[in-house]
């Protein structure tokens, strides 16, 4: 006796590649829906900003009024903010993954730490801007200055890098360690000269990513009071500053409608900022792909 | 010949010297946990000599700025932070899911190579930047199609932070459905699955676990979310279900109070402590719940 | 339904009743016409003919990258699956030619089972893994179900092993054992055809075995095409054999003539062990 009845199957499969076909278009077009709103974000933005970018945008300090606001002091000010937070977070990072992939034995201290780095991860940004606030900016009365944020944001995208350096030393290969070794090289050596140079684009393109996030987390920076009407730059790494995107929420919150347009051309600003850091990214990604 | 042995001591030295330097360094994030809760715990416990513990966690009216009598119930706060979270999770779960079956099951390697990467782009995009985007753009539309929605509302932020969180999902779930061997695919479809069928019942229950994880992952993003909300949520903590008119989250009010000029020692300086722990405790358990899930009912193949 | 295909059905069925003579055994099952096919620009199936009976095994051996596993996967279209695929000439399955535009590749592979090379049974239970394909075939009523799971785990001579196991993950049995069941699915959608992609190239010599013999007994009501790199596996289990070599078959024969009597010479080095 037959219970799967193929006549019975034929006549089921018309619906069923219907189903299969719907579902199809579902599935697709939630994709799609997803990059819409992408395309709709940046057309927006672009046209409302597009009229007020200016070679004077970019060279004017921020104003009252919106036909001479400029991003000056924010565009400054992120890049020193940056100029902190690049070497602590890397130098941190770098030295943990290092710590982690080559040094630390199975035991519970190390599964503690790495627990603790995927935790970390998780915490809002928001939080780290309490954190700055107590620690930096009052305990070590750094003020609200550009270490005390650079310190900051470090810590934030301390689990990002940590993670990628992780990778980028894991995916060394064995053979190199051992050919090392086995000409006599102490296990330092042997990271300072095979292992970190092998590493280095993964860790440089992991980093660059993470400090793209930095460069456009806002929450922080507010918690730790950086001011945003800032007539004068920086000069060095205790003076106040603000940042892109400090300056671009303070025009956003502004009722203002024209300071809306001034918004959105400093958010073209800090896009094509993070436009220039990813590209940097991949091209160092394509170029040191697949050298093993 | 000394300077040789002087040198092989300095090696040795160095190689003592290093792996303690790196554990100092690897630390730093251990220490910045610590810091994190200290810090939190200690302000907190002096923001508690000043609020009673029970008004905090029960009290129904957030109040901080009156004149009058100042009153720190968290719960409005708690209700608008899950406003947005729901609305935002409604949007992403179903799209986000959606496009992580559409990549693993039926796109092809060349389509799937140009829309993961479109999908990433989304995932880098500054939260500021979609703050501005809910404020100036969704915001008008839904007044456009519903005249009720007030300027603020839980409505516009939801949906926007939930397009945030759309890569999340659908990147950490492909991830999983991915994982599920190409053979075991196959199997179905040498039995005449059509490609729904191979996904529905065999690659979407074999990665559940995953998908799971990667949906209480962005449930905890969506609680810490900060500046779409401090944007376009308003900053009316309210203790209702209405979600049209201005509400106010954790993390907005712990914005509102850091711009401001509340000093150095009053009770609202301290309440945004109160605040943040909350918020931590929150975002803590959904990482603990996530990392639970996908340990826990990882499949064998 | 198109005319040729009620007549299929009707020559299907008088199959059955004939079962066992010596008129059903002559019949065919696969025919394959001029077939080649191409990975990009690889060649990889050069102008195959080869007719398959029913209710017979057949072997199809030869050196690795020959073509073996290629043409198997050709014979229900999951060699589709790679996207670079290019076939031309025909496969006629039952007088239809497979690569027809409305011949559904979900409906061939519900006529044709297939036993992969490594056990791959889906992660869930026993008993859902052998009611998967009924299930999708639109069978709900779980007595049924039961009687199905029931008559295909015995099909498979797995049933003693795994009966009272039935709720247990299928990954919680031996690699053997996981082979058995996911025959025992292929044979729950009620099959025609059975292909086997070297079943026990992943299994223990006494699985092996079980297979082996399973084999044997799956022949009295399903044709068996079997690809194996294990000569010794082809001679003892199958009624004919083919010899692949570079993407073309070089001999077609009954099992004992390729293995005592070859006619060509590549045949005779490669059984000899000469090369492969």
């Amino acid at each position: 006796m037959r219970y799967v009845e193929h006549d019975t199957v034929v006549r089921r499969m018309n619906g069923r590649m219907v189903v299969n076909t719907i579902f199809k278009s579902i599935f697709l077009l939630a994709t799609l829906t997803a990059l819409l709103a992408l395309f709709v974000l940046m057309y927006q933005i672009v046209t409302q900003g597009i009229s007020h970018l200016s070679f004077g945008f970019l060279t004017n300090f921020a104003s009252r009024f919106p036909e001479q606001a400029g991003i000056k002091a924010a565009l400054v000010g992120s890049i020193w903010l940056m100029a902190v937070v690049a070497p602590t977070s890397i130098i941190l990072g770098v030295g943990s993954a290092l710590y982690l992939e080559e040094y630390a034995r199975q035991n519970r201290i190390t599964t503690f730490i790495r627990m603790n780095i995927s935790n970390l991860a998780g915490v809002p940004s928001v939080v780290f801007g309490l954190l700055g606030l107590t620690i930096f900016v009052r305990a070590l009365a750094l003020g609200n200055s550009i270490l005390a944020a650079g310190f900051t944001m470090s810590l934030l995208i301390l689990p990002v890098i940590i993670v990628a350096s992780q990778e980028a030393i894991r995916s060394v290969p064995g053979e190199l360690r051992d050919a090392s070794y086995g000409m006599g090289a102490t296990k330092w050596q042997t990271i300072v000269k095979i292992i970190l140079p092998a590493a280095i684009p993964g860790i440089l393109t992991g980093s660059i990513l993470a400090l793209s996030r930095a460069i456009g987390e806002t929450a922080p920076l507010i918690v730790i009071g950086v001011p945003v009407i800032i007539q004068f730059l920086p000069a060095g790494v205790m003076d106040t500053f603000t940042a892109l995107p400090m300056q671009i929420y303070d025009w956003s919150s502004r009722p203002q409608q024209e300071f809306q347009q001034v918004a959105a051309a400093g958010i073209i600003v800090l896009m094509v900022v993070l436009l220039l850091m990813n590209s940097v990214a991949v091209f160092i990604r394509n170029k040191f792909e697949k050298r093993y | 010949m000394i300077a040789q042995s002087k040198g092989k001591k300095n090696k040795q030295f160095v190689e003592k010297l290093i792996p303690f330097i790196l554990f100092l360094i690897a630390s730093v994030s251990v220490l910045t946990t610590i810091g994190i809760m200290l810090t939190l715990i200690v302000e907190t416990i002096t923001f508690f000599t000043r609020v009673s513990i029970t008004e905090f966690i029960f009290g129904t009216t957030w109040l901080p700025f009156s004149n009058k009598e100042a009153q720190y119930g968290i719960l409005p706060l708690i209700v608008g932070t899950l406003k947005v979270t729901l609305i935002a999770i409604l949007v992403a779960v179903p799209i986000g899911i959606s496009a992580a079956i559409y990549l693993s099951d039926y796109a092809s390697e060349n389509v799937r190579r140009v829309l993961k990467p479109m999908l990433e782009v989304l995932a880098g995009i500054p939260t500021i930047v979609y703050g501005f985007f809910a404020l100036t753009f969704v915001t008008p539309v839904l007044q456009g199609f519903f005249p009720d929605i007030k300027i603020f509302n839980a409505i516009s932020p939801g949906i926007v932070v939930g397009i945030m969180i759309i890569p999340m999902i659908a990147s950490l779930s492909e991830d999983a459905m991915s994982s599920v061997p190409k053979s075991i695919r196959e199997g179905a479809l040498a039995m005449g699955s059509t490609k729904f069928e191979v996904a529905w019942k065999i690659t979407v229950p074999a990665a559940m676990s995953g998908i799971v994880a990667s949906v209480v992952l962005a449930v905890s993003r969506a609680i810490g979310e900060t500046m779409i909300v401090s944007l376009a949520a308003g900053s009316t903590p309210r203790f209702d279900g209405d979600f049209t008119g201005s509400i106010q989250t954790m993390t907005a009010y712990i914005v509102q109070v850091s711009k401001g000029d509340a000093g150095y020692g009053t009770t609202i300086y301290y309440s945004i402590y109160a605040v943040g722990f909350t918020l931590f405790i929150f975002t803590m358990l959904m990482n603990i719940a996530a990392n639970y899930v996908s340990k826990r009912f990882r499949e064998e193949y | 339904m198109s005319m040729t295909h009620v007549l299929d059905q009707k020559n299907k069925t008088a199959g059955y009743e004939a079962e066992g003579t010596a008129a059903a055994a002559s019949r065919s099952v696969y025919e394959t016409k001029q077939l080649n096919l191409w990975y990009g620009a690889n060649h990889a199936l050069k102008n195959i003919e080869l007719d398959i009976k029913e209710n017979e095994v057949t072997a199809i051996i030869g050196p690795s990258g020959c073509g073996k596993s290629t043409y198997l996967k050709t014979l229900n279209r999951m060699v589709e699956l790679v996207p670079s695929v290019k076939t031309s000439g025909q496969i006629l399955y039952r007088g239809r030619n497979i690569f027809d535009k409305d011949y559904g590749v979900e409906e061939l592979r519900t006529r044709v089972g297939m036993v992969f090379q490594k056990p791959n049974p889906f992660p869930k239970s026993i008993y859902d893994n052998i009611a998967y394909g009924p299930r999708i075939h639109g069978i709900k009523n779980k007595k049924i179900l039961d009687e199905i799971v029931e008559k295909s785990l015995r099909g498979a001579a797995i049933w003693d092993e795994v009966k009272d196991r039935l709720n247990e993950n299928a990954y919680s049995v031996s690699g053997g054992q996981q082979q058995r069941i996911c025959i025992a699915r292929a044979l729950a959608i009620e099959p025609d055809v059975i292909l086997m992609d070297e079943p026990t190239s992943a299994l223990d010599p006494i699985s092996t075995l079980k297979i082996e013999e399973l084999v044997q007994e799956l022949k009295k009501d399903y044709s068996i095409i079997i690809v194996t790199h294990n000569m010794q596996q082809a001679a003892r289990i199958s009624d004919k054999t083919a010899f692949f070599l570079n993407g073309e078959v070089i001999e077609y024969d009954k099992t004992d003539t390729i293995f005592s009597n070859p006619s060509d010479k590549r045949t005779e080095d490669y059984i000899s062990g000469r090369f492969g």
